[in-house]
């Protein structure tokens, strides 16, 4: 195309042409609407509803919405779209299919969960006759300064984060549907960026929270930065930022090249150098090594219902979204990026278990060890077959149940100083409180892979995909790993159980039904997809199609 | 001129902020830095657009900005919290949690 010709094409003189309105289908987008609008509502809630009201109403609304986007994606799944109507929405933007809906799911799930912990108000002592949670009474006083003080004993609460998580919920929900880069692009900053805020909000340990707001702050927007040239690189390549699009030039199918584009279009230094960087940045927010290393430290210092939501939810969407890209996009460049993940995932499962082996802080410890789970997902991902993308979906729901739940029995141990995370508090929790040190002895058996456990289940299902995807080798070492991680969490357990409890260790705190029934999901999915995981195997089977 | 040279200068941004990102220890100038980032993408964007002859790398662009300013919002408030309780915004201060 000539310049001038290009140039025509925001110079018309010409009679203008009709655009048509986009055609957009809102009942399969209700999941992602419901959410996203509750949100909104909730700020509404912020600005017009009297303080003492705020927290009632705001939960109200936030686990309203998430029942009902809950029951969306069923009245979906259920209407077909995810096997036989499956199709791609909102202009090709968004793709409504089976992992898809399985995801949206197991997040809308955990969301729910989650908020319940994030509504907990009976853990820390009242202040001046206040029940308070988890969030800071004012999030822009400084820590310690008189005007904090006026706001606890004012009765402040940070309610705002009810909107924040269903902001980043809906995102979420966008990320593993989203159909064309931008979209990508888009979801992974409106889930990003209430993240980010909802790490500052911690009661205790304020410098903590801030210090890890401001490293996921400056990490995440690195990584989204690259994420964004990498988008910038594969449109170079290809023309066209729709995944279908991309892949047909990929596979070098595409039927009709325009003949000015023949110059540009797939040159092959911009797809793996823009293929690299697109990873790059999925593969940073699922936290696998080398871009692991904002992970403990924000999980250690967000606040610990934050820790699990995000463990848990963020870890769906961008594997969703990984698998998207890596089977829908970049199928045809299979044999350049199986080997690179082969690496990605030794590395994260080694390194997570070997250096979780060293933590001596239960929140480090727990983000070690979601940094091995993440490389045993990816060697699902890596089998490349039909049961890989069915294993890792299964694998993503049942590990993110036990990730709330963990971090959800983490808050209720606590002493003077509010939870107390270091290791050598625990020991002897079993004696003190015998119910509590099973739950969460359940949920580390969970973690190590136990049978009779969801984790077994899942880990069974990853690497049974893996090794008949031809990785056998990733299989033996995904094995060792997960021995050496047992040893760790066979180690809390012991600790737990069989030393002797410090005259001046922490209490458990008795929680309200809200942390309860947290608690009491993670354990009941982890015991039924551990003993009978044969139904939710043959749902994620079903669900392991995606649309194009 | 060939618009492949706009495509060097964007990379070239590109690496200045990345370089930037790691070396500096301000969190202001870190942060310039992503955002210097970010500008490179959009050049990048509107440039292959331009090659292209489709409009979705302006598209982009825009969206792009929208993204930058709403980061901004987030990472400003973050940066001051932090400043005003330490009263430094070197990002290597900040070390509560290092093992």
């Amino acid at each position: 195309m000539s310049a001038s010709a290009v140039h025509s094409l925001w110079t018309t003189a010409a009679p203008i042409e009709k655009i048509d309105a986009p055609t957009i289908e809102y009942a399969q987008l209700l999941p992602t609407l419901i959410v996203i609008g509750a949100a909104v509502v909730g700020i509404g809630v912020e600005a017009f509803v009297g303080r003492k009201a705020r927290y009632y109403v705001q939960m109200f609304v936030t686990v309203v919405a998430l029942v009902a986007a809950f029951a969306a994606v069923i009245g979906l799944a259920a209407g077909g779209h995810a096997s036989t109507e499956a199709q791609i929405v909102a202009m090709g933007a968004i793709a409504v299919d089976g992992p898809a809906l399985f995801l949206q799911g197991t997040i809308l799930l955990t969301g729910l969960v989650a908020v319940f912990t994030f509504a907990e108000r009976r853990l820390d002592p009242q202040a001046h006759g206040n029940q308070v949670d988890s969030f800071t009474a004012q999030a822009a006083s400084v820590p310690g300064s008189d005007g904090e003080k006026a706001a606890i004993k004012a009765g402040f609460t940070t309610t705002e984060v009810f909107p924040l998580a269903l902001f980043a919920i809906g995102g979420m929900l966008v990320f593993p549907a989203a159909n064309d880069l931008l979209t990508l692009f888009i979801a992974l900053e409106v889930f990003s960026l209430p993240l980010y805020l909802l790490c500052a909000l911690a009661r205790r340990k304020r410098l903590m929270s801030q210090e890890s707001a401001v490293k996921y702050f400056l990490l995440g927007a690195f990584s989204s930065a690259f994420l964004l040239f990498g988008i910038a690189l594969v449109y170079g390549y290809a023309g066209t930022v729709s995944y279908a699009g991309i892949a047909d030039v990929v596979d070098g199918t595409v039927q009709n090249i325009d003949p000015a584009l023949a110059d540009t279009m797939g040159n092959d230094a911009l797809l793996l150098v823009g293929g690299a960087m697109l990873l790059m940045g999925l593969l940073f927010k699922v936290g696998a090594v080398p871009f692991h290393m904002w992970t403990p430290d924000v999980y250690q210092g967000a606040p610990t219902p934050v820790t699990g939501f995000m463990a848990a939810a963020t870890k769906v969407a961008a594997f969703g979204a990984l698998l998207r890209l890596l089977y829908v996009v970049l199928p045809g460049l299979r044999w350049d990026w199986r080997p690179v993940m082969w690496g990605v995932a030794i590395v994260t499962m080694l390194l997570g278990a070997i250096v979780a082996i060293t933590q001596t802080d239960i929140k480090r410890l727990l983000a070690y060890s979601s940094i091995a789970h993440a490389g045993f997902i990816l060697a699902g991902v890596i089998a490349a077959t039909p049961d890989g993308i069915s294993s890792v979906l299964f694998y993503l729901g049942a590990y993110s149940f036990v990730t709330v739940g963990a971090f959800a029995v983490v808050t209720l141990v606590r002493d003077a100083g509010g939870e107390a995370t270091h290791l050598s508090k625990w020991a002897g929790l079993g004696r003190r409180s015998p119910l509590v040190a099973a739950v969460f002895a359940v949920f580390l058996l969970a973690f190590a892979g136990i049978p009779l456990t969801s984790g077994f289940s899942g880990k069974f299902a990853v690497f049974k995909a893996a090794a008949e995807g031809g990785a056998g080798a990733l299989v033996v070492i995904g094995v060792i790993s997960s021995a050496i991680a047992a040893f760790f969490y066979i180690r809390v357990i012991v600790l737990m159980f069989f030393s002797e409890p410090k005259p001046e260790g922490p209490t458990v705190a008795v929680p309200s039904p809200l942390t309860m029934t947290a608690i009491g999901v993670g354990v009941a999915v982890t015991l039924v997809l551990g003993v009978a995981p044969q139904y939710f195997l043959d749902l994620a089977g079903q669900a392991g199609v995606f649309v194009r | 001129m060939s618009p492949v040279n706009y495509l060097y200068l964007a990379a070239l941004l590109f690496a200045i902020g990345s370089t930037g990102v790691l070396i500096r220890r301000n969190a202001i100038v870190v942060f310039m830095c992503i955002e210097l980032m970010l500008n490179a993408c959009n050049l990048a964007l509107v440039t292959f657009s331009r090659m292209h002859g489709n409009l979705d790398g302006q598209i982009i662009a825009f969206f792009t900005m929208v993204v930058a300013a709403a980061e901004v919002v987030v990472g400003l408030a973050i940066i001051v919290s932090l400043f005003r309780s330490r009263h430094s915004a070197s990002v290597d201060d900040a070390s509560l949690m290092k093992l």
